[in-house]
């Protein structure tokens, strides 16, 4: 019987061979898993930077302004307030009609002044406020292009589309490709993206604003969430005694961190709006708002940072007559420090993308301002990305997607830093 | 002075004082050696600052904090014609005073009662600044002068300051305590407003949902159904779905994870899965309403579907794959803490891998798993920006994933922002809703912690 192999007997044979081939396909699900939720990460990725991309560049059309007296300074005066009020729009529209002189029907006049974008006057503004003495001179200067013109000019509308389904109709396209035959078009760096705040026009809008948002937010956030976080996990780790009464506090912890962002919108907006009037869409309300949310990561960093120092350390600062305080302050806390920082960063990195409940206390208004008080009207970068994408406009799409890649570029960073820091400072003992 | 320039005031006279009391120590300890003191010259200087600057500090934060309330509640107070006003005239009363006293746009006629009360706002506000600076730079003053007072060689200024910090530590700890307390009290106090004017009975059960209340009482058409089922229904739909899609990708992931993956695998693919939870969900959202959508609304066109632009879909299967790191990673923790005892006997009566996995890995995993799946269930219903994106905001009670419903997080949305006065039952509606959001994602999240917390101590 002992040489009975498995090979004898055909039947047990075969259910091997059954038994490999599924432990075989169990495998490939479980790989299959994986690269799937990696190619859904790299499709939302390529997908984002695809249509962003274009967002970081602009038109721009080279227009030679007559800056005439008679429309900017008409007493002579160079009165700066009669200046800045000046129509220089229409100057602008000036040049284009003598460019284009056959152009004489309402309609087509104002579709070619919409070449250029609504706003285009206002580097021609600055340019006079800062030196009056060009009045009466032409002038040639790079012009904001209009947000269609802008998307046709990057090859987002075909040529080829039926012009009823077109954007940008025939005569804007022969205008433009008039013009940029003459080489006065240009695609160049975005740089008023980075530099301005919102707008309803795509082609001016910028992220300045909300990036400042951002940064006030996570400032008040940071300040009273770090304290209040360390001070918190410091008590319940090294000094708190173990009753009823801390026992609900790490509940409540533990259920916190769990409770949906928007709640805490709401706890914003009836407390500090209603109950303590603070203003509406002020960094300082949504910095206390994502304070109260960060607070739980962070006092859970904090305490398992503060559990990793070996009870050696606090014995030996107590043996040489510390007291309880000063060992937590002179030796643990210090210690600790890389962890508690690698935690404080993440909670930060956490707050940096949290959206909702900053619509609730009204940070979703519209505001051109760069903030520069925490309690100025303000928005932060996902907000500006929701705005954004709820706006109709197309080329507000890769607005949307280019401030994305800009708030993903934050926080790779962020986590980066976190990265960094746990490895370079991560002692085991 | 404004208010920020009183804060720095205040800190200056503490770093004045922590001055003082360290030189009074000095002086005390005679210029003899510092251990003739009992405690070190900078704990007496941190006892001195500590006394003129917290009570100063508490003073303002108070006063700031109930200010605004009381002026109003004197201004008005002061007006013939207001106690005949309802509480919602009222506040638009008041709100126009405090604008037209700030210089902003008011939305009545300016009469001269109206211009007497905001000067009257506008002085009140003024006398109660300037007693708010007087009393506390006072209290700062009196603070530093007796906390100065109290020093001597044998005063236990380290023991103090110690006991202060402690306190400060304790208040700290409590402020979960408070927050949770906060987000009930004011969830409960809203809610209950909201059920005078609705009744319970048909929040819960009523099959409408349009919350357009009638902004006169004579406009006709808009009285408002406020049957929160349809919503409910829609957050189920999309919870299902999104679970349908996370809960066996993540299983599998971290079963290959933790079962299968070499280490070097797993170290560059762990990392590249928590990127997926470590992106926010407004880019989540813009996917799912920019590119999954319209993707799954063509497809449906080609094979003969009408799928909605905001179907259910969609927003379920992108909420899926953020939720997909979730149970990834909680599950792989939960079963790389099976002891592997387990599988060694496993394997030694001759099973193979995945067989060990199916039956002796995963029961025993079971408790954490089930965790991990009931938190991710909380998450998928808290879930805000996906769903308000890529959902829609008619509530359609529908099972049919092809249409688009709404749920509890983007009514909250939808209801609360844009300018609405406080007191209207659409906006309380949020409240409730919120209140059920904030019930069930809390017990789900107890019954899971439970859950893990007991597995844990299974095979600790």
């Amino acid at each position: 019987m002992a040489t009975e192999t498995l090979n004898a007997k055909p039947e047990l044979s075969a259910r091997l061979k059954q038994r490999y081939a599924a432990e075989r396909r169990f495998r490939a699900y479980g790989l299959a898993a994986i690269l799937l939720a990696i190619a859904v990460l790299l499709v939302l990725l390529v997908s984002i930077v695809r249509q962003g991309t274009p967002a970081f560049f602009q038109t721009y059309i080279l227009v030679d302004v007559y800056l005439d007296p008679s429309v900017i300074d008409p007493r002579g005066e160079a009165d700066p307030t009669v200046l800045a009020r000046a129509d220089y729009q229409g100057l602008i529209k000036r040049t284009l009609y003598d460019r284009f002189p056959d152009v004489t029907d309402r309609r087509e006049k104002r579709a070619l002044v919409g070449l250029v974008s609504s706003g285009a006057y206002r580097p021609v503004r600055e340019r006079v406020l800062a030196d009056p003495s060009l009045i009466g001179s032409t002038q040639s200067m790079w012009l904001v292009a209009s947000d269609d013109i802008d998307t046709f000019n990057k090859g987002q509308i075909s040529r080829e589309t039926v012009e009823a389904d077109r954007r940008v109709k025939d005569n804007e396209i022969s205008w433009f490709d008039a013009i940029a035959a003459e080489g006065r078009t240009d695609l160049k760096f975005n740089v008023a993206f980075f530099s301005t705040g919102d707008s309803r026009e795509p082609e001016l809008a910028g992220i300045w604003g909300a990036v400042v948002g951002s940064f006030l937010t996570l400032i008040v956030t940071l300040a009273v969430s770090f304290p209040l976080g360390v001070m918190a996990a410091a008590y319940l780790e090294e000094f708190a005694p173990k009753n009823r009464w801390t026992d609900l506090i790490e509940v409540n912890i533990n259920n916190l961190a769990a409770v949906p962002s928007i709640v805490f919108g709401l706890l914003g907006l009836a407390v500090f709006l209603n109950f303590f009037g603070l203003p509406r869409s002020a960094p300082l309300v949504g910095g206390l708002v994502l304070a109260l949310m960060t607070l739980p990561t962070i006092i859970i960093a904090t305490r398992a940072a503060l559990k990793a120092v070996p009870p050696s350390i606090r014995e030996a600062a107590l043996g040489i007559g510390a007291s309880e305080l000063q060992v937590v302050t002179h030796h643990v806390l210090p210690l600790a420090m890389p962890g508690i920082l690698t935690g404080t960063i993440i909670g930060m990195a956490q707050a940096l993308g949290e959206t909702a409940p900053l619509l609730m206390i009204g940070m979703v208004a519209f505001i051109v301002d760069v903030p520069t008080l925490v309690t100025d009207p303000a928005t932060v970068l996902p907000v500006q990305i929701y705005i954004w994408a709820d706006s109709p406009e197309r080329a507000f799409v890769a607005k949307t997607s280019a401030a994305i890649m800009v708030l993903l570029g934050f926080l790779i960073t962020m986590n980066a830093i976190a990265v960094l820091l746990r490895k370079r400072f991560e002692r085991r003992w | 002075m404004n208010s920020f320039v009183l804060i720095l005031a205040v800190l200056a006279l503490g770093a004045f004082g922590f001055w003082i009391g360290r030189a009074r120590a000095r002086v005390l300890a005679k210029g003899a050696h510092l251990s003739s003191l009992h405690s070190l010259p900078s704990y007496h200087g941190t006892y001195v600052a500590l006394w003129c600057c917290v009570p100063a500090f508490l003073l303002i934060a108070g006063w700031t904090a109930f200010e605004p309330a009381i002026v109003e509640f004197i201004v008005i107070g002061s007006l013939p014609a207001a106690a005949e006003l309802s509480a919602s005239q009222l506040s638009l009363l008041i709100a126009d005073i405090s604008n037209l006293a700030s210089g902003n746009i008011v939305s009545r006629e300016v009469d001269s009662t109206l211009a007497a009360a905001a000067e009257h706002y506008v002085s009140l506000q003024a006398l109660s600044h300037a007693a708010l600076v007087v009393l506390s730079l006072g209290l700062a003053i009196c603070g530093l002068y007796f906390a100065r007072k109290a020093l001597s060689q044998t005063f236990r200024a380290r023991n103090r300051v110690e006991q202060i910090a402690r306190i400060a530590m304790m208040v700290a700890s409590t402020i979960a305590i408070l927050t949770t307390v906060g987000i009930v009290l004011s969830l409960i106090f809203e809610t209950i407003r909201f059920f005078d004017k609705v009744s319970i009975t048909e929040f819960l059960f009523g099959l409408n949902w349009s919350p357009q209340t009638a902004l006169r009482a004579e406009q006709v058409g808009s009285s408002g159904a406020f049957g929160a089922v349809p919503i409910f229904a829609g957050t189920f739909l999309i919870t299902i779905l999104a679970m349908t899609i996370a809960v066996p990708i993540g299983l599998f992931s971290a079963i290959y994870m933790s079962e299968y993956a070499g280490p070097k695998f797993r170290a560059t693919a762990k990392p590249v899965l928590e990127m997926l939870a470590g992106i926010p969900t407004v880019v989540y959202g813009f996917f799912a309403a920019l590119t999954v959508a319209p993707f799954f609304r063509n497809t449906g066109e080609a094979v003969g579907l009408t799928v909605s632009s905001e179907s259910a879909l969609a927003a379920g299967m992108v909420m899926g794959i953020m939720i997909i790191p979730f149970i990834s990673s909680l599950s792989d923790d939960v079963m790389n803490a099976v002891p592997q005892t387990l599988r060694d006997g496993s394997y030694a009566l001759g099973a193979t891998k995945s067989e060990t996995i199916k039956q002796v890995i995963l029961p025993a995993a079971l408790p954490g798993i089930v965790g991990a799946v009931l938190l991710a269930v909380s998450r998928a219903i808290g879930e805000t920006m996906i769903v308000v994106m890529a959902a829609g905001l008619a509530a359609n009670l529908t099972l049919n994933p092809l249409e688009a419903v709404t749920t509890v997080t983007v009514q909250i949305v939808t209801l609360l922002v844009g300018d609405q006065e406080f007191d209207s039952a659409k906006t309380l509606a949020a409240f409730a809703l919120g209140l059920v959001l904030f019930t069930i994602t809390l017990s789900l999240n107890m019954v899971a912690q439970r859950v893990v917390k007991k597995y844990r101590e299974k095979y600790d």
